[in-house]
């Protein structure tokens, strides 16, 4: 897919009380069809830093660059699933929220439904189609918003703490599809979390950042095969490095799933 | 699933003895109200004209229908309902949502709204009839005036209370202005927009039937029982006052409920 | 700039364009001065008016006829709506009665109540109840069976008995909600008694004067008695109710719970 390149990046919010810094010098390159979690104590800016790639926020310095091309506003190259269930569209069907994108390119409506339906067989909601989004539970509603964010073949899939507001076990299925989308897909993915262990199953590479300012501290890559055992030794090792770096980072912030 | 509906489906017993106890349960209060009025109007407490039993505002209400007197003042109503109430229904949503949508439409126009809002509507209509006379124009115009309010108010909010992150996962979709409105504002606000809507129906209705007594329109339910009072023809009056209830439950239980079943309740938004 | 004092000015901007238009238009000679007085002679007539007393009167007798009518239908709203959450005989009773009375607009009662009480201080109160009524009890009846169970069971296991149970949980869990229905109720009460003073009272109450003032081209009186409808209305809907709000259910965090 493509490369993403973050060099100096830099935002601070202007608020009626002040100045809050929001992230400072942040640079990164993703390379293609990389998987990348980002973790860190809330507060420390990682939705910033998406929001920045995804073009809703400006970076005041520094640039970022996808495939080269810097990044202006939002673009059908990038596609975005958020914590909220209540992303989904409420007055469309699953089908009809997973048609939006394809819609807004102009794809005639037969070809956009049979890609639609394509997608929500992808995340094994095939038989819900026809369903609003109230009908279904916050799991499959945050399918719904994985397919959606696939439906137009962005190269790009921006996910901010997506599974945040799910039970642990949902939560695990919900990791395991995942990792099974992007292992079809090969999508460039850059996935906010603050959850550790979900960080080691699913990333190529993990970063880790610290607030005041929101800096990335850590940048360290996972190499145990897929599909990974969060139940084996290597798995609790790279949660125990990450954990370390947390504690560092946040004073224990952050919180074990597995545990 | 399929089991359930058949449960459902299945004709019992109970089902019907439910549905025969809910039907008694909500007619009893009537009766007994019935059997009140009866009681009052034969003890001769009040003079018969004044308070008539039951069966002369029946017979009145079947003769006055038969002739098609009652028929002739219900449509006159309703089609100035129609007619003031539409200009609200358009020009409130159309204003609203201008205000929802514009910093400027909104900084310009809420102080005058703020202005002539709180003002009972039907203090207007003095006013209106000076300025346009007597009969239908001011009654239609002062009933689209004043139930225009609730629908700009409702727009309004409905358009700014649409959630951040719909617009935001539209935007990251490339919806444009025009899309982002059309297929994203105007939905989400809807429930809003329909709460407007219903409040100005409302309010149309209460407003025409004063507004029909004041402006001496030739025909219409107001101006029927109005016009009743000078001879003292309680029964009249009555008959008028049951189908002023009936049509102001029509409107409520039918024409909005189903609007809203098949939009916003099928949709989840509200309850 | 920033953008609170940009609304602002645009805001002042516009009423003031507005009044100028009118003022334009009164003066242009297009329409009768009797029909479109100027600006300066309904601040006059204002002002006079409240001077000798007459205004002052008039709204006193109609805020008389809106307390007497809002208290009676607190009196008897808060009661019925709590008693028809609490006991489902008076629910069955009372409730299809209520749904088939609410439709009804207050006025549609005017010309029969005239014909039963005369014209007066009666009907106007009668009508004001009538109109009033129906929101206390609704919203009551609604915030009683909104209360959350949670707090019912948490206040039973720490030993509330039933007493204290409704003073202590339910009337203050429900009182967004009779809140809500008292500021509905004196919304309708404050239009229902200039309807029915329009109609059904003499002499005095603002209703009457606006009314009256047709009679005789008054323009410049009807404006100004609109005027302090309008400036009533406003001093209970915003001051008052508002302040009761902010220092109860806004204090607490519950947010209103229903919209009028
Ligand atoms: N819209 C905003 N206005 C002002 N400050 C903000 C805003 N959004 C975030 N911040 C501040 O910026 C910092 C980083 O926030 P965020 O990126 O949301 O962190 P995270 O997603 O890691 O929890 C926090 O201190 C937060 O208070
Ligand atoms: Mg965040």
């Amino acid at each position: 897919m493509v490369p993403i390149e973050i060099s100096g990046v830099t935002l601070t919010y202007d608020t009626p009380s002040g100045k809050v810094p929001g992230v400072k010098d942040i640079s990164v390159a993703i390379k293609p069809s990389e998987f990348v979690c980002i973790v860190g104590p809330s507060g420390c800016g990682k939705s910033t830093l998406l929001n920045m790639i995804a073009g809703f926020l400006t970076p005041a310095e520094g640039e970022i660059r996808i495939d080269g091309k810097k990044v202006d506003g939002h673009g059908l190259d990038r596609g975005m699933v958020f914590q909220d269930f209540a992303q989904l569209f409420p007055w469309r069907t699953a089908l009809g929220n997973v048609c939006f994108g394809l819609e807004m390119k102009g794809v005639p409506k037969d070809e956009r439904e049979k890609i639609a339906r394509e997608q929500l067989r992808l995340v094994k909601l095939e038989k819900f189609c026809s369903s609003y989004p109230h009908h279904m539970s916050g799991g499959m509603q945050q399918r719904v918003a994985i397919a959606r964010a696939l439906a137009y073949n962005p190269s790009v899939l921006l996910m901010d703490e997506p599974f945040a507001a799910l039970d642990a076990l949902t939560r695990d299925d919900m990791q395991r599809l995942l990792a099974d989308v992007w292992r079809e897909t090969r999508k460039t993915v850059i996935y906010v979390t603050h959850n550790v262990s979900e960080a080691v199953y699913l990333a190529d590479r993990v970063l880790v950042m610290s607030p005041h300012p929101g800096t990335v501290k850590i940048d360290l890559p996972v190499t145990l095969p897929r599909p990974r055992d969060p139940l084996s030794i290597e798995f609790i090792e790279h949660q125990k490095i990450l954990l370390d770096h947390l504690g560092h980072a946040a004073g224990g912030g952050a919180q074990t799933q597995h545990a | 699933m399929s089991d359930a509906a058949a449960v459902v489906g299945r004709p019992d017993a109970r089902v019907g003895r439910q549905t025969w106890r809910t039907a008694w349960r909500n007619t009893f209060p009537f009766l007994v109200v019935a059997a009140l009025w009866e009681i009052v109007a034969w003890l001769g407490v009040f003079p018969r004209q004044l308070f008539p039993p039951i069966e002369d505002i029946a017979a009145r209400f079947v003769s006055l229908t038969a002739s098609g007197i009652l028929e002739h003042h219900t449509v006159d109503t309703v089609l100035r309902l129609l007619a003031g109430f539409g200009l609200a229904a358009v020009f409130g949503v159309a204003i609203g949502v201008a205000m929802g949508r514009s910093r400027r439409a909104e900084d310009i126009l809420l102080p005058l709204i703020s202005i002539v809002a709180p003002i009972p509507g039907l203090a207007y209509a003095p006013l209106f009839l000076l300025w346009f006379g007597l009969g239908n124009l001011p009654s239609i115009l002062l009933v689209g005036f004043v139930s225009a309010f609730p629908v700009i108010f409702n727009s309004w909010t409905g358009v700014k209370a649409v959630k951040e992150i719909w617009l935001r996962s539209a935007q990251a979709m490339g919806a444009d202005d025009r899309r982002l409105f059309r297929q994203v504002i105007l939905p989400g606000a809807l429930p809003y927009i329909l709460t407007g809507l219903r409040l100005g129906l409302a309010q149309a209705w209460r407003i025409l039937i004063a507004v029909e007594m004041l402006a001496a329109v030739p025909w219409g339910l107001g101006w029927l029982i109005f016009g009743a009072r000078k001879f003292l023809d309680t029964d009249a009056m009555m008959s008028g006052i049951v189908i002023i209830a009936l049509l102001g439950l029509a409107l409520e239980k039918f024409v909005f409920k189903k609007i809203e079943d098949y939009t916003v309740v099928r949709w989840g938004m509200v309850k | 700039m920033d953008d609170r004092t940009r609304s602002l000015i645009r805001g002042g901007v516009s009423i003031v364009c507005v009044a100028a238009l009118y003022e334009i238009v009164a003066r242009s000679g297009h329409f009768s001065p009797a029909l479109m007085p100027t600006l300066p002679t309904i601040a006059r007539t204002l002002i006079a008016s409240i001077a000798d007393g007459t205004m002052i009167w008039h709204a006193a007798f109609t805020l008389y006829r809106v307390m007497v009518g809002f208290v009676l239908a607190i009196a008897v709203g808060v009661p019925l709506g709590i008693a028809m959450a609490r006991f489902p005989r008076v629910e069955n009773f009372c409730l299809p009665l209520i749904s088939a009375l609410m439709p009804i607009p207050s006025f549609s009662l005017v010309p029969l109540f005239m014909l039963w009480f005369g014209i007066g201080n009666t009907t106007t109160i009668l009508i004001v109840l009538y109109a009033a009524t129906f929101s206390v009890v609704f919203n009551t009846w609604s915030g009683v069976r909104a209360v959350n169970p949670l707090w019912l069971r948490a206040a039973g296991a720490m030993g509330a008995d039933e007493r204290r149970l409704f003073w202590k949980v339910i009337i203050p869990g429900a009182s967004p909600f009779i809140i809500t229905g008292m500021r509905q109720a004196f919304l309708r009460s404050w239009i229902a008694v200039v309807g029915a003073e329009m109609i059904a009272a003499s002499d005095w109450g603002l209703g009457w004067v606006i009314f009256d003032a047709k009679e005789f081209l008054n323009t410049d009186i009807m404006l100004a008695a609109l005027i302090v409808i309008g400036a009533i209305g406003y001093v209970f809907e915003r001051l008052v109710f508002g302040s009761i709000e902010r220092a109860t259910v806004q204090r607490w965090g519950m947010v209103r719970a229903a919209k009028g």
